[in-house]
């Protein structure tokens, strides 16, 4: 195998074994990037310079996690000095003046940060498709869409053209794209990542989360990242845990509910088929496998189109064009500066649910959408709630299908059905993990979630892992 | 025949905190820096950016609701209120709209023409937005720029009742808001510096009416005066448009200095939706028990109390006690002068005489002066003592303000000591007897004014020193036998 294709385990224990060396990896990265970054396109912005900063410290950080690994970080997360443009034209060359909590967590724990990553513009989509620079492209198959909104951090790691990537997840941002790219992908419990730094979609739903080659490597990657900060309100103390410990294939046990409401949605019998056949292979394994209801989610993604549209009008707001980022050219007074900053800077997906937004918290509008919207919400997490009394995991398709052809979804609401199985997750503020379960007949890979209760993300990994090498999937690498 | 009208007004003031850092961030809040200088990417609102509530701001909003006797809630959020403008780094400023801190509160307050009871709806905590710097006036700007010093600097929004009926009123119920304000020492309440800023809703009604008229809101009226001012000319101007049968509009209206009236800003149809939601970056803020009673053990005694203790236990007149508790600091160096001196009436003279002009003429407080109680308590005595006479102890006073010397070191090298001794005078009192020949013929006819003006001539000759009370006796004796 080639040094891009390994994990940041693998990679690790070859630096630690002398069988490489950081610069050796660096250019192995280097490489990988200049030969498949033309079809891919995962990258906003490569950081070459920052990467050298810390190769350069890799002997006093070697005992560190990540010393020594190139890691992609998506272009929401803010990173001091370098680009962070939500691949939004109203902030094209917005160059943040300070660190986003977990970019400073990745730096301590010695990772290379090698490239920013395409997205959905302001992680608003599910195709990368509403980036406003570029599209994409699915390392399995280059005309089909890498899912989104982290998209970039997905293919980048689909593609070998880093080792992790971070990601940010709204309503399915991180899960959904591995999915389509066939990498895992955690959500984690809302409040264990610091949001410091994230650049705010809907900030009640907003985690930023790993995107990795295999389970071990989201268990690492998940130690660096979590744990209290300060800096953000909703960030929760004292949860955080040495997730390698999970790194166990035991699911004897382990009761498992498959709700039978989301199998019965209208999806494709084939992503259906291989999630159920994994879900065998569990009970096979030890679980214990029994079929739960639940709410159905089309309740979840209504709600969810509310809320998050509602939080960023309000968060979206500061984009007027008087502090940084686009300041229309156009613009005589102040009003028209607002007005025209605005109509020439976001994209339609941005204007559409910050109008849809605005007019939820609208005076007499209010109580009817955002407020009933907030209820469903609790409704939603107290039945998930009720379901982890009996329940240690349930698992469900990370997406109705795999990933979409690009440019085949132009009706909005097609899209936002595409988020139907993560949305209410975020929702009741639980984590998810996207792994790959299977490939539809034309070898495109399926995602299945597992979903646990608040900070069961213990749970999650070790029946993840467990699964992982049951079906042993994790060495299969698109072919670019 | 025209009909009456009665006043109604309600008042919003805004107060700075004084806390020494932002509400959301650790920037600071000190006035008058270089622009932008006080600012980080919280309250700049910059991508990413999260806030963190400030502890100090809510325990002193706490203290602003217990002294305004409001109800302080257990259960308490933050919202965002949401609109567009260049001072605002986030385009919504974090508020607070359904529950506030604290509720149902009231104040005292005292007008010529007599004691009325102004009900406080609401205290709430917000942050306060940056400022615009224009080249030269608005209308004519070329550019502005934006000063973000300011930006998240804790406010508190206190929102009276409808209960004002006049201007006066209006203007007592500032000056005793800000007065408890400072007295909890949380507020500069500095109207200059805009950290207290007043805006009010004032409209008219037949009276007898339950009904509210339709009102008006006016703006920047930038002191108490201002205030007055304003209310007075909003009154007539609703009052003349009602007599001659036509309707106020309800819309906010701005109160200009210069030319002495009120002016449309925008009416009611250019009113914000400000689209209020709970902000998702900060936690509901509960405020338990134990909080609470930390919070009212540091309340201190209020001025409208002191005002009433001070005449019921000093038997300071009205006025006095109203100026001496005007200001805490006096309140309280006037009660450490009494721990030594038992002449309140006494203690408050001298306070509202010499040692208030000294600190106006300063602009300082009573501890910022060279003057402490044990010393002011030290030179009363020497005065009941005859060891200096009123006269001289003004000058004793001076110096002790300058100085900060023991009022005793201060008579004993100036030499400003009571002459009490007759031995002392003898002589002197013979010579200025034996130089005034006429004055001597006219007391001998019964003329006793005379005698006034030998004491004088007397004190005189001592620079003050010679005891008048001793020096007018030994004349008598000598004279009038």
């Amino acid at each position: 195998m080639n040094l891009y294709d390994l994990t940041i385990h693998e990679l690790k224990d070859k630096l630690n074994k002398g069988e490489t060396t950081v610069a050796e990896i660096r250019k192995a990265f280097a490489d990988r990037i200049a030969a498949v970054e033309d079809k891919v396109k995962s990258y906003l912005t490569l950081t070459d310079d920052l990467a050298a900063k810390n190769a350069a410290k890799y002997e006093e950080k070697k005992d560190e996690l990540l010393a020594g690994i190139p890691i992609a970080i998506k272009d929401n997360i803010s990173t001091e000095a370098i680009k962070t443009s939500c691949a939004s034209k109203v902030l094209e060359n917005y160059k943040p003046p300070f660190n986003s909590t977990v970019v400073d967590k990745l730096d301590a724990a010695g990772a290379l940060i090698i490239g920013k990553t395409n997205m959905d513009e302001f992680a608003m989509g599910s195709s990368t498709e509403n980036s406003a620079f570029f599209n994409t492209n699915n390392p399995w198959n280059l005309n089909h869409a890498p899912g989104g909104s982290s998209g970039g951090s997905a293919a980048a790691v689909a593609a070998g053209e880093c080792a992790a990537a971070l990601g940010s997840d709204t309503g399915g941002s991180i899960r959904q794209p591995a999915s389509y790219c066939g990498v895992v992908g955690l959500k984690l419990t809302y409040g264990m990542v610091s949001r410091y730094g994230l650049v705010a979609f809907a900030s009640s739903l907003d985690q930023i989360g790993p995107i990795t080659k295999d389970v071990e490597d989201c268990a690492i990657m998940t130690n660096v990242i979590t744990g209290y900060d300060e800096k953000d309100s909703t960030s929760v103390a004292d949860k955080a845990e040495d997730y390698r410990k999970y790194l166990k294939e035991d699911v004897s046990g382990m009761k498992i509910g498959i709700p039978e409401e989301y199998f019965n949605l209208d999806f494709d019998q084939e992503v259906k088929d291989s999630v159920l056949a994994a879900v065998k292979e569990l009970e096979k394994a030890g679980a214990e496998v029994e079929t739960v209801h639940i709410t159905d989610a089309a309740y979840a993604l209504a709600a969810y189109y509310i809320i998050g549209p509602a939080e960023a009008s309000s968060n979206l707001a500061r984009y007027d064009g008087v502090r940084y980022g686009l300041r229309s050219e156009e613009a005589d007074d102040v009003r028209s500066m607002f007005f025209n900053t605005r109509s020439e800077g976001f994209g339609d997906e941005v204007k559409r649910r910050i109008v849809i937004g605005t007019y939820a918290l609208s005076s007499g509008y209010y109580d009817a959408y955002y407020l009933k919207a907030q209820k469903v919400r609790t409704l939603i997490k107290d039945d998930f709630d009720r379901i982890f009394n009996d329940f240690d995991l349930i698992v469900t398709p990370t997406a109705p299908t795999t990933a979409i052809e690009l440019g085949t979804k132009s009706d909005p609401l097609e899209m936002y059905y595409t988020d139907i199985f993560t949305v209410p997750i975020n929702i009741a503020g639980v984590p998810a993990m996207s792994i790959p379960c299977g490939f539809d007949s034309n070898n495109m890979p399926i995602g299945l979630q597992l979903i646990g209760p608040h900070f069961g993300e213990g749970k999650i990994i070790q029946a993840a892992y467990t699964l992982e090498k049951i079906l042993d999937l994790k060495d299969k690498r698109a072919e670019l | 025949m025209s009909t009456k009208y009665e006043t109604v007004i309600g008042l919003e003031v805004h107060v700075q905190l004084s806390t020494k850092s932002k509400i959301f961030c650790g920037c600071s809040t000190e006035f008058g820096k270089a622009p932008n200088i006080n600012t980080c990417p919280v309250c700049l609102g910059l991508p990413g950016s999260l806030p963190v509530l400030n502890k100090k701001v809510v325990d002193y909003a706490m203290l602003a609701g217990m002294a305004l006797s409001c109800d302080i809630a257990e259960y308490s959020k933050f919202d965002r209120k949401n609109y567009f403008y260049p001072d605002l780094a986030k385009a919504y400023q974090i508020s607070q709209f359904d529950l506030p801190i604290a509720e149902n509160g009231n104040i005292e307050i005292e007008t010529d023409n007599g004691i009325f009871n102004i009900g406080v709806t609401r205290v709430h905590l917000e942050e306060d937005a940056g400022k615009l710097v224009h080249e030269g006036s608005i209308d004519k700007s070329e550019a502005s720029l934006v000063d973000y010093n300011r930006s998240g600097v804790p406010l508190i929004e206190i929102v009276s009742e409808p209960d004002i009926r006049t201007p006066a009123q209006a203007k007592a119920y500032l000056t005793e808001l800000k007065l408890i304000l400072e007295y909890l020492e949380i507020s500069d309440c500095n109207m200059e510096e805009g950290s207290l800023r007043c805006d009010a809703n004032v409209s008219l009604r037949p009276e007898g009416q339950k009904e509210f008229g339709t009102k008006a809101e006016l703006k920047n009226m930038n002191s108490f005066s201002a205030v007055e001012k304003g209310l007075e000319y909003e009154v007539k101007r609703q009052q003349k448009l009602l007599d001659e049968g036509q309707v106020v509009v309800q819309e906010t209206r701005t109160w200009d200095e210069d030319l002495n009236k009120t002016i449309s800003m925008r009416g009611k149809e250019e009113a914000h939706d400000y689209r209020y939601f709970p902000d998702p970056d900060l936690l509901p803020l509960e405020i338990n028990q134990s909080w609470k009673k930390e919070i009212r053990e540091r309340l201190p005694e209020l001025p409208r109390e002191k005002y009433k203790r001070f005449i019921s236990e000093f038997s300071l007149p009205a006025y006095d006690a109203g100026v001496i508790t005007g200001n805490r600091e006096m309140a309280e160096f006037f009660e450490t002068v009494l721990k030594d001196y038992n002449d309140p009436k006494n203690i408050s003279n001298w306070m509202m005489g010499e040692f208030l002009r000294l600190l106006n003429e300063n602009n300082e407080g009573p501890y910022d002066s060279g003057v402490s109680p044990e010393n002011l308590s030290k030179m009363l005595k020497m005065i009941d003592e005859d060891v200096i006479s009123g006269k001289i102890a003004k000058k004793v006073f001076e110096i002790m303000y300058e100085s900060g010397k023991d009022p005793e070191k201060i008579v004993e090298e100036e030499g400003l000591k009571q002459i009490s001794d007759e031995d002392e005078l003898e002589s002197l009192v013979d010579q200025i007897i034996a130089a005034n020949p006429d004055a001597v013929e006219d007391i001998k006819n019964g003329k006793d004014r005379a005698i006034g003006f030998l004491v004088g001539q007397i004190m005189k000759e001592t620079r003050g020193k010679a005891n008048p009370g001793l020096v007018n006796q030994m004349l008598r004796d000598k004279l009038m036998d």
